[in-house]
This record gives C-alpha cells, structure tokens and sequence, in this order.
C-alpha cells in the first residue's frame, strides 16, 4: 500500500479528510470464528469488484467448527488484494489488519506490515479473553504495537449504540458489529454502501429486522468515520483494467461444479456426483446439490470408498461419473480408481488437496498428493491428471478432465487445492458456444463387438452401456484378453494389456495443448509450476522482468501426461526452479523423465507462497 | 436408453442366460444350484436380458456375473453394493442384482450392505453363505460358528458370528428371505419373490462348500431331519413344522417357544401366525434368530413391505427441481451471482443479478 507521490486531493463530502490515491491494498479480517469475518471478508470483495478493482481472496478459517470462544484456534481470517491493475494472488502480507478480538490480534499482526493500519475492537480486550489469547499484559496498552498506525475502537459499544431502536435480543444486536466493521473499512476505503445494503435486503428477506439492524451497523460505521477524527485519511484504489466482458467473482470450488455441470452438458450426458463431506471438497458437493433441474444426481455416500464406486457404477451405465474428495479420501479411493483403470471406464476424482500426511491441516492449503496421484496405487496403473491454475481456471480445467476421461475412457484425477477452492477472482464469464465439445459415442452395434476393441487413434475401448441389445458383456479387475475383454492369466496377454494401458494414457498427449512460456523462450532460470502457484508464481516472474533478469516461467496444467513440448522448453533454460508446496514432487518427476538438473523450492506451511518469496529464490540463480 | 418394454411377447428360456464363460467352481459346489435357479427364474421375469446387471464383489460366489450372458460388473471386494447403487441411481430402468458371500458383505463390505439396504435402493441382493472363505482357500468367516477351528483358527474361533437376516432387519431392509442351496424349487420360489420386489432385497442362501466346510447345514438339512428342523414360512399362515405337521411356535411374552399341538391343550390358533407385511420388523427379527438345536431354521420370506425407493425419489427431486426452476439453462447458470460489465473503454456497471 504504496501512497502515490501525487498530491492528496480534497475529498467534496467531507472536507477535513484527505484522499489518497492507492494502487493495491491488501486487507485481512480476523476475529473469532463466530464473529463473522469471511461474511465481512465476502461482501468487501463482492463491491470492490462491482467497483471495477481487481481482486484475490485467501479465507484461513480453523478447522473447529467453534473453537472455544476467544481462542488462539478458533480465529478467523479472511484476506483480500485490491487493485487498481492486474493482480494474481491475495498479497503477501496484509496493509490493513481489522482485529475483533485479543487472540485474532495475537494470531495476525506478525504478518501486518512495518507501519500498517491495525484497527482493533476494544472492547474485546478484556481481561479474560486477553487470558485466553496469551497476552500477560494488554497489548493496546503498552508501546508493543508501535511500529503501527494504530486505531483503537470500541466497535462492539458503538455498534450495540447504533441499534438503540433495534428490537433485537442483545446477542443478536452484537453480532452486527462485523457490519459495522465493514462499514469503517469502506469509508475508509472509499466504497459504496449500496451492494452491500442490496445483499442484506436480499438475504435477510425473511428475518427484516435482522437486515435492518445489520444495514444500521454498515451506515453508523461509515457516518461514524466520516464525521469523526479518527482516520484522518481515507484512500481510493482505482478502477483496474480489465479486459472487456461480463465478470463476475468465483471461488474455485464453484468455479469447479460448475464446469463439471457445463461439462455434462457439452458431453449430452447426465452428471452423477459421488461424495463423502470432507474439507475442504464438500462445497463441490452442495453445489452440485442445488442443480438437480440440470439432471445432475448428487450421491452422498456412506463412505470415501462407495463415492467412487457409485461413480464408476453410474460411468458403466452411461453416466459423466465424478467423485471428489481430499487426500485422505484419495487415499482411500485407490483400490477403486484401480479398478476404473483395469475396466477402463471414464471417471473424473477431484482432489481438493489439504496439508498430510493423514488427518494433517483439514483447512490449510498444500499441493503434496502429486505422487499419490500419480502413483497411489498397486501395479502399473497410469491415470490422467490435471490440475487448475487459479480459481477460475477450475472451470476450464474441469471440462477439460471430463473431456480427456470421455475421450480416452480412462479416470482423470484433478488436483485442486485449499487454496484454490476457497480463493476467488474475477472471471471473464464464458459464452456458451465457446465452450469446448465434447463428443460421447456409446457403441450399439452388436456386429464385431467386443468390450476391448481399440480406437485406432486414441486405443480407448468402445463404451457399451446395460441397456443396450446385443452388446451384453461382463467387465472387471481380473486381468483382461486384448479384444475380447474375457479374464485371461496368459503371462504374455498380461505384459500386452499393462504396456497396452500406459500407451493408451501416454497417448493422451496428442489432444492437449503445449504448455506456454511466458516471457522469453530461453535465458538463465525457468520457474516451472503446477497448480495453486500460478498467480505467486507469475507475479514474482513478471516483477523481475521488469527489472530485465532473464527469467521466465511456464505452468504445467497436465501433468499426466505432461504437454509433448515441456522436455524441449525445459532444456532452453540454464536453470529450472520448480516451487511446490510439497518437498518437490514436480521436480523429481522432471528429474526423472527429462533428466535435467531441476531445483527444488518446497514450502509447506499450509500457506500459498509470497510473491517475496519466490523473489528473493529466483534471485539466488540469476 | 430405448424402450423399456417388459414386453409380453419376450419369449426367453433359460439357455438364453448362459453365458459363453466355462463355469470355475469346484464339481459339486452349492454355487451351481444358485446358478441354475436364478437362470431359470430369469426368463420368466419377462425383462430383456441387455436390461439385467449382476454385480459382484470378491470371492468363489462373486464370479457369478461371468456365467450370466447379461451386463455384469465384477467389483472389487465388499464394494458390489457401491457400484450397484451408482448403475441404478444413473439408469433406475435396468434390474440390478448384487451376489456377494459371507466374507464380501458381512466383513471387507459391511459398511455398503448395511447402507445399500437403508436407502431402499432397487437393488436385488443374494449373499451365498457358506461360513467359510473359499477363494482364499479356508479361512473362518463372520459367520462361521464360534469355536470353528479353521485354517486360520487352529485352536477355534474366538469371534462370534454375525446374524446376517437381524443385520439386515435392523437396517431397515424391505425385503428379507432365506433359502438353501440343496431345495432348488424353494430356491427358486425365493428368487422370484426378489425379482418382483421393488427396493432393496435380500435373500441369504445357506451354501455349501464341498471343499472347506463340507455338510455345513447337513445339521437341519439332511434329507431325514430336514421336517422336523426346518420351518417354512408362509405369509398369513400358523408356524407350524415337523414331519407330523403337529409343531408350532408360540410366543411368550416376547420369548419364542416350540410347542405341540394337542398337548397341553395347545391349538393352531395358540401359534404365532407369519405376517411378512407386518409395518415394524420385530416379530421376523425374532424370527430370523430362531437356530437348531432349540429351534427348527426358517426358511422363506420374513419380511416383504413397500417404501419408496432411493432411485425413485432422486428421479423425483430432478423432476420437481425442473419444475420450480425449469430446465436447467446452462447460460443462465454462468451468469448468475453478482456480475458486473466491463465496457471497451474499461468503464464498470453492475450487470443484473440473475441468481
């Protein structure tokens, strides 16, 4: 949050405030998990976007559902960048820290800038819940928090003295101040009310006064710091600019049910979604749940594994079968995705990845199921896998795993992450017809059938439905005979169909596109990414040619098989990066296939990577 | 997915349900008798066979799709109940039928048997028991009896069995029944009454393994004991058994008891009379408990009533959705939410909301 060197220009509505041009703010909510801060967070990111910023979200909320009110655990926290220009990730470490509570300060203000905005609700600061947070001494009264711009408000008593006339039980009244600490960050930030206000009248329809007390809290905050002293500036990011279309902001587990609806719907086939809750999936699966009139069926199953059965059960009958999960669900879907790739059937298995091994970080972000994906099961049994970039891309990236699965009659594993499924961006929404076709032929004809026929091109099998005459036939793992699909223990047959199989997945890359450079196609460092690292990735990259350093980076979006260019590009570069939130899994797979001297950058804290980050790494080969 | 014709017209015989597979199981197993009944049953069903899925998990009885010339699926074990649910679910027009055994539905898969049976799905569930594992060549099973010295129980079983008929009471089954491998007609009359049930059914058929566990149910079954140790049951009748036709069970309290007509002034309507309709399941779960010695073993259906079913009812939630929110539009959906314009000189606007 780098003030312009021009001038502050006097703002009309109330002159004894200056406003101050920004560029990019990076602001983070925090209170405690029943305080409502991703609600905050939402609703600031919702009319920053309407008003035309760029936008990157990170929510970092406890894996308690409610963790002991005012605990360091249960804190909350919801992180946005907004830009007047083009921006990939939700920013390294926040300009603006709001604090509701002793232990969401304690949690955050390490990451808060030298000389940043923290606004805290003292009324929080009592002596119990400073207890609670681990603060021998309270930290609003000691020089601790000096290094900061400080403001110290009494948001719960202002807020409760804005809803006098509310007749609301207490409780309820208190619980507004999360609006009323929306309404402070927009004056301070020099948004408009309205959307917000909209939001809570449509939201609120059936409970009024629930959506007037929360409209007063919004207004009274943003009064309140309009005529009052306390900020004695306020700041305004500029519109971006972005490229001309209708947007609207996604999260990346929308954006992924939805692109699986899309492809269903390109396909022609009805969608079946087999899942068990766990996060951080589940929201594909209520998602998914609420668009039954697209003939999706939803199946929320007894466990990981009859997720995955019921999904291939439902591909064997004609259905686009998906199951998703996280890691451990994964882990528990081997034997079956196993059995997917032996009767060859198409399937998708989403991977929302989370911090492992086991039960691991339930809420935090890691990309470290790579290899279990790649390799997480007996024998030799390729799948595909793909993995989205950035939230949006979690549209794309879906038709496409639907796509490659339809096409090859093999199971595709899409990795998304944390981070991705609760991050959202601004997405360029997409026309219909230009989204990509995808065409499903199911075998009819009885004559020279057999279930292990080969496409010439693609040596996917035809796809013979139950309900189709003539075409009877019986598949399963038991080892099958090329062509007539009966079980067969021949050791010859054996070695054909294993090699039979990873060529059929091998061949895949005929039909996906090269992956891309960005910047030159040569020079000193590649960085080469997969996944959530994109926007990290792109904007650490892009800093530093502007600088002139000769360095470039390429994402690989398929990762099996990989696009047929990358070994090539991979050898124009003196030096190739490879940063991963896991302990290097792309870069021992390009180790092992392209055999170039691929360096490893691994973090895994549970946390995306900071643009700084990647920076000060590149820097150390330049 | 063509017409759903049970046509009238379909003239199918047994042969037409043999596959072309050479049968695996060893000479004189219980699994043949199985085999052969469900063939013949088959074609008086009036369904077209490419409408007929088997699916089966792991074991000596899940190779049974292999000798149905129908749609099969060989799972992987314990999971058949999965991938039958999800072919019904994605196409509720194809009779779908799970054959599992003691091992794949009561050990590695007891998880899916329970929750296949709870959601009422139409799916059609034959668990082949012989208190043995076969495949892997002798192992005690969950049903095998305490004190059972196997292969891998020298010194005798220290679990105790499982009851797979109160198993599948308590989850709530809608169809539940027994029969035997060794009584083909009875077999058979069991396998229709499952065919013609809709929502998930369950049939136990007590099966011998001539190889690991020989003469399992020789104990009621033998042809000289099998009347006095054997009760069918029949819906709206009196339980009556026994070579002599003068046994009965009675109950006391909720205790049952075998009795004898005539003596002590016991009479016909002093015995509990077999309601498979009843709406709770307690009497047929007390049923289904009766064992040799104190008891005869019932055979037959205990419990046959009508709830709607899983795959109905998520056919009827797309229907209603469609009809509250109409055919799903796929342009509609993409546009939902907040959205807003960006114009070509950059300028911003709300677009309307469509959500």
């Amino acid at each position: 949050m780098n003030p312009k060197s021009t001038a502050p220009r006097e703002d009309q509505a109330a002159p004894h405030h200056q406003l101050e041009e920004l560029d990019t703010v990076t602001i983070r909510f925090a209170g405690d998990s029943g305080d409502g801060m991703q609600l905050t967070g939402t609703q600031f990111t919702a009319t920053s976007a309407i008003i035309g910023n760029d936008i990157s979200t990170l929510p970092d909320f406890p894996a308690e559902i409610r963790a002991p009110l005012g605990s360091l655990p249960g804190v909350s926290g919801y992180q946005l960048n907004f830009s007047s220009h083009d921006i990939r990730t939700p920013g390294d470490e926040p300009d603006v820290l709001v604090a509701m509570n002793p232990a969401a300060l304690k949690v955050n203000i390490k990451d808060l800038v030298p000389g940043g905005i923290l606004v805290v609700n003292t009324d929080a600061f009592v002596e119990a819940n400073l207890k609670k947070a681990g603060y021998e001494k309270n930290p609003l009264e000691d020089d601790s928090l000096s290094g900061y711009r400080v403001f110290k408000l009494p948001i719960t008593k202002l807020t409760l003295g804005a809803l006098d006339e509310v007749k609301l039980p207490h409780k309820q009244l208190e619980r507004c101040k999360n609006f009323y600490a929306l309404g402070l960050m927009y004056w301070l930030f020099d948004r408009p009310l309205q959307p917000t206000l909209d939001w809570i009248d449509e939201k609120f329809a059936k409970m009024p006064e629930v959506g007037r007390a929360n409209k007063l809290a919004v207004k009274a905050a943003y009064n309140y710091a309009d005529t009052t002293e306390i900020f004695t500036s306020h700041y305004h990011v500029g519109k971006a600019k972005i490229k001309p279309g209708k947007y609207r902001n996604i999260m990346g587990n929308e954006a992924t049910a939805l692109g699986f609806v899309a492809a269903s719907q390109v396909a022609g086939l009805p969608l079946f979604y087999g899942s068990y809750p766990i996060t951080p999936a589940s929201d594909i699966l209520h998602e998914l749940s609420r668009h039954k009139n697209f003939g999706v069926k939803t199946f929320q199953a007894e466990d990981e594994i009859a997720a995955i059965g019921a999904a291939i059960g439902a591909a064997f009958a004609g259905n686009l079968g998906l199951t998703g999960t996280s890691g451990p669900g994964l882990a528990l879907k081997s034997e079956f995705i196993g059995l997917a790739v032996m009767t060859e059937l198409p399937i998708v298995i989403i991977n929302v990845q989370r911090g492992g091994p086991s039960t691991g970080l339930p809420t935090k972000t890691e990309q470290a199921d790579l290899l279990q994906a790649m390799f997480g099961r007996n024998s030799e049994c390729p799948v595909a896998i793909v993995a989205p970039a950035t939230p949006a891309d979690c549209f794309h990236m879906a038709i496409e795993a639907s796509r490659i699965a339809l096409t090859h009659m093999t199971p595709v594993v899409y990795l998304s992450d944390g981070y991705l499924g609760n991050g959202s961006e601004p997405w360029e929404i997409p026309s219909v017809e230009s989204l990509p076709t995808i065409e499903v032929k199911f075998r009819t004809d009885p004559t020279g059938f057999f279930p292990y026929l080969r496409d010439e091109r693609t040596l996917a099998r035809p796809w013979a439905i139950p309900g189709t005459p003539g075409l009877e036939h019986r598949i399963g793992g038991l080892e099958k005979q090329h062509i007539t699909g009966n079980v067969n223990y021949d050791p010859d047959n054996h070695d054909f169909m294993v090699r039979l199989r990873a060529e059929k997945v091998a061949r895949i890359a005929q039909d996906i596109p090269p992956v891309e450079v960005f910047g030159q196609p040569e020079g000193k460092v590649l960085v080469l990414g997969w996944g959530s690292t994109y926007g990290a990735i792109t904007t650490a990259v892009e800093q530093l040619q502007a600088k002139g350093a000769s360095v470039s980076s390429a994402h690989v979006r398929y990762l099996n098989p990989f696009p047929r260019n990358l070994g090539e590009v991979l050898s124009r570069f003196e030096t190739v990066l490879v940063p991963e939130l896991n302990l290097g899994q792309l870069a021992l797979l390009v180790r092992a296939k392209y055999l170039v001297d691929a360096i490893s950058f691994s973090k895994v804290k549970g946390k995306p990577f900071k643009v700084s980050e990647l920076v000060n790494k590149i820097n150390e080969y330049l | 997915m063509g017409d759903n014709g049970q046509t009238k017209t379909l003239t199918l015989t047994k042969k037409d349900f043999v596959s072309d597979q050479e049968v695996r199981w060893c000479p004189g197993c219980g699994d043949y008798s199985i085999l052969a009944q469900v063939q013949k049953v088959m074609p008086e069903l009036g369904i077209p066979k490419e409408k007929i899925v088997f699916v089966s998990g792991i074991g000596c009885s899940s190779r049974f799709p292999y000798y149905m010339n129908t749609y099969g699926f060989h799972g992987i074990h314990g999971r058949a109940p999965t991938l039958a649910t999800g072919i019904k679910a994605a196409n509720p027009e194809l009779s779908v039928w799970v054959i599992t055994g003691d091992g794949d539905a009561l050990s590695i898969g007891g998880n899916h048997f329970i929750h296949a049976i709870r959601r009422n799905i139409d799916l059609k569930i034959i668990l082949f028991n012989n208190r043995i594992y076969g495949l892997t060549k002798g192992q005690y099973s969950p049903t095998s009896e305490f004190g059972k010295k196997t292969k891998s129980s020298p010194m005798g079983v220290i679990d105790y069995p499982i009851k797979p008929l109160s198993l599948a009471f308590s989850s709530e089954a809608t169809f539940v029944a027994r029969s035997i491998d060794g009584d083909p007609k009875h077999l058979a009359s069991v396998i229709d009454r499952l065919a013609k049930h809709k929502g998930s059914g369950f049939v136990e058929v007590y099966q011998n393994c001539n190889i690991f566990n020989d003469g399992a149910y020789e104990y009621f079954s033998a042809r000289d004991v099998r009347d006095d140790r054997t009760l069918y049951l029949e819906h709206g009748k009196p339980l009556i058994f026994g070579k002599d036709k003068n046994k009965g069970i009675r109950l006391n309290g909720v205790r049952p008891e075998v009795v004898t007509i005539g003596e002590g002034g016991v009479r016909v309507d002093d015995l509990l009379v077999h309601d498979e309709t009843a709406p709770e399941p307690n009497l047929a779960y007390i049923l289904g408990r009766l064992e040799y010695p104190e008891f005869p073993v019932p055979m037959g259906v205990f419990r046959a009533v009508q709830k709607p079913t899983y795959e109905t009812m998520l056919e009827a939630q797309i229907a209603q959705d469609i009809k509250v929110k109409g055919p799903g539009n796929l342009e509609e959906l993409l546009n939902s939410g907040e959205t807003w314009l960006i114009g070509p000189d950059g300028d911003q606007q709300p677009a309307k909301s469509t959500a």
